[in-house]
């Protein structure tokens, strides 16, 4: 994208939970590496698509930047201030500028609330000083840039279907004129029609405001619609980070690879004519995560090297990023050695 | 003579808030070993269809019309002959694998509980015929899962015991209720490549129930469009696909973004809301969001018969041709 200095930089973000395991006489503790030494970068008016599977970590990710969850270690860089060095009274003035919209549409909004008031809330927090009156013109011209009537304002959520809800949680979101808007699987709850409607909004709306947006989700079409860049997480770690086209066309990590082909492609000519290198098996236990690299006990690739040690983040030409020893290999054409995956 | 004839299948809730009209006079027939898809968003009736089907309504619903599965009608039927079809010429598998599965009971006691209920096998028989089962969906260690409960397994194996628990009796009929949704996109596509193993592999009939029009690709013979619980569109999958004839299966392609094509500015939503069934617009349910309804769309169409064997139920002769198709 620009050479101008990126407005996020995450530079190798943990989050460990300590979950108890039970035991008789005295507890057993494990140590959940939800994310481990994340680092990525968010530019000025930039899609960041952030894909992987249930329990990759991506959510935790999410709630880490905007200091939801206590990160064990790293860094969130806001314009060049560690966010993670601010005390709450600082913190919150920071939450103006990063705001987040979340799945579940209408279980995000109190249902005691009126629309009026769901929206106006955020302003009430950070524009204390602000009258009534300009409360409510703002409010009002909010709905109306999400695509609800402004006479709605009086209305509860539960009049409202799915995607009039999740308009309203942009709307919630917007209203404080945020910078960076991080988006935790918008549309994912929403029937196939009003995805898109949703998924247009969104993108209509980064142009006309100039937004950053951090794109969560599991959908991967939907993740290619919509973002600049795409970075792949898989067990906490990632895997791989390029630009949208790149990735792809032509993935360079086996697992990003192995998600791009799962994919069900809605033509059926195209679909049954597929050759499918299906993974086997299920994603491991974060508990007990395997050594080296995270991927290889599903890996049709993995060869003994890979159990050795963690690969790094290898920045490959134009700045895409790939966490794998056998990347040359693949690209030049690597067989599945597996005949399980043939 | 099909396996399975659906005939004015209606299904409606009485509710505080008034009656609800989930499915309203549905017709289809399933061949055996065919693989019929019914497709359509929240609140089309394709969940409720498939539990009228086999009695598992919930209790304020009720249906009427006709469901024969050969020959004999099952709407009506008392629940103890009922459970006899159920779990074994007919079974069913949910969205939610873990939830439908008895967390107090291990994988292994649930199965041999089908067999010696229906077929009335020893308990040593029905062990066998289960580790059997579970290797047939590749399960991993299957003598290993038969002890173990549904909370020690993923979503993705939970999946697989409930297709090897579907298919214990060699059903006729599967009825499959969006099976993979709750699941990852990996672990998706080693459930569908069994799914569609199973029906190369068996005589079973399947209908799937799902609003992924990309698994439908994969897996359907036939596919019947559903919005607002009335039928909008039924044809063969490849037909289908190529040459949608009715409005709301344009519009449903061309919502979805595809990996397989050149990424395009903006996706061609279909404007307004999902239908309320309590308030569903007179005339073609569909009218309120279609973008070529005109005047007559206030009268219901009929579920017309086209060439080769295609239904559609809309007004107009023919879609027009988009400017994107144009273009």
């Amino acid at each position: 994208m620009s050479a101008r200095r990126p407005v996020l930089e995450v530079r190798d973000l943990s989050v460990h939970f300590r979950v108890d395991t039970g035991g008789v006489f005295r507890h057993n503790y494990h140590t959940i590496k939800a994310v481990d030494r994340v680092s990525f970068d968010v530019n000025a008016a930039e899609t960041l698509g952030i894909v992987g599977e249930s329990g990759c970590g991506k959510s935790t990710l999410a709630r880490a930047i905007l200091g939801l969850v206590r990160p064990q270690d790293g860094r969130v860089a806001w314009l060049g201030e560690n966010l993670l060095d601010l005390d709450e009274e600082r913190m919150r003035g920071k939450r103006r500028e990063i705001q987040m919209i979340f799945q579940d549409p209408s279980g995000s909004l109190d249902p005691r609330m009126t629309v009026g008031d769901i929206v106006a809330e955020p302003l009430k927090t950070f524009f204390p000083s602000m009258s009534r009156l300009q409360i409510r013109e703002r409010v009002q011209g909010m709905l109306k840039l999400v695509g609800l009537l402004p006479e709605q304002i009086n209305r509860y959520p539960h009049e409202f279907s799915g995607g009039q809800c999740q308009r309203i949680g942009i709307a919630r979101a917007l209203v404080v004129n945020p910078r960076l808007v991080v988006c935790d699987e918008p549309v994912s709850a929403l029937d196939v029609s009003i995805q898109a409607q949703i998924v247009n909004l969104l993108k209509d709306l980064q142009k006309k405001l100039q937004l950053s947006l951090i794109f969560i989700a599991h959908d991967l079409s939907v993740v290619r619609h919509v973002s600049d860049r795409v970075l792949v997480m898989y067990l906490g770690q990632v895997v791989e980070v390029a630009d949208r086209d790149s990735i792809y066309l032509n993935p360079r990590h086996p697992y990003t690879r192995a998600l791009i082909e799962s994919v069900p492609i809605p033509d059926p000519v195209k679909e049954r004519e597929r050759a499918r290198r299906s993974l086997k098996g299920d994603m491991p236990s974060p508990m007990n995560p395997p050594s080296g690299c995270v991927f290889r006990t599903r890996c049709p690739y993995a060869i003994d090297a890979c159990a050795d040690q963690r690969p790094g983040l290898e920045t490959l030409d134009s700045g895409r990023l790939v966490a794998c020893i056998r990347h040359r290999e693949l690209a030049d054409g690597l067989e599945a050695p597996d005949p399980e995956f043939a | 003579m099909a396996l399975l004839e659906v005939r004015d299948l209606t299904v409606s809730f009485d509710t505080p808030d008034g009656v609800v009209h989930a499915v309203n006079g549905i017709n289809f027939d399933l061949d055996p070993g065919e693989t019929l898809g019914l497709v359509g968003e929240s609140g089309s009736g394709k969940t409720q269809t498939a539990l009228a089907l086999i009695g598992l309504l919930a209790e304020n619903g009720r249906a009427s019309g006709s469901v024969k599965f050969r020959g004999q009608e099952l709407l009506g039927m008392s629940i103890s002959e009922l459970s006899r079809v159920r779990g074994s010429k007919i079974s069913m598998i949910f969205q939610d694998p873990i939830s439908s599965l008895n967390p107090y009971m291990t994988i292994g006691d649930q199965l041999v509980e089908v067999l010696t209920y229906h077929r009335n096998l020893r308990r040593r028989a029905a062990r066998e015929r289960a580790i059997e089962m579970l290797n047939q969906v590749h399960l991993s260690d299957p003598k290993q899962r038969m002890r173990q409960y549904p909370h020690e397994l993923s979503g993705g194996m939970c999946q697989r015991v409930m297709i090897a628990m579907g298919l214990l009796c060699q059903p006729d009929l599967l009825i499959a209720d969006e099976p993979t949704t709750a699941l990852d996109v990996t672990v998706q596509s080693q459930i569908n490549t069994l799914m569609a193993e199973l029906s190369e592999q068996s005589s079973t009939a399947i209908l799937l129930i799902t609003h992924d029009l990309g698994v439908v690709a994969g897996l359907c013979h036939r596919v019947l469009v559903m919005y607002a619980g009335q039928e909008m569109e039924m044809a063969e999958v490849k037909e289908l696909f190529a040459d949608p004839r009715h409005p709301y299966t344009e519009g449903l392609l061309n919502s979805v973004p595809r990996l397989d094509k050149a990424r395009s500015g903006i996706l061609n939503a279909i404007p307004g809301n999902p239908p309320n069934l309590l308030d569903i617009p007179s005339g073609c349910p569909f009218s309120n969001r279609c973008r070529y309804a005109f005047e007559k769309c206030r009268e219901l169409p009929e579920f017309e018969q086209l060439d080769g064997g295609r239904l559609k139920r809309c007004h107009l002769d023919a879609l027009p041709v988009t400017e994107e198709e144009a273009g």
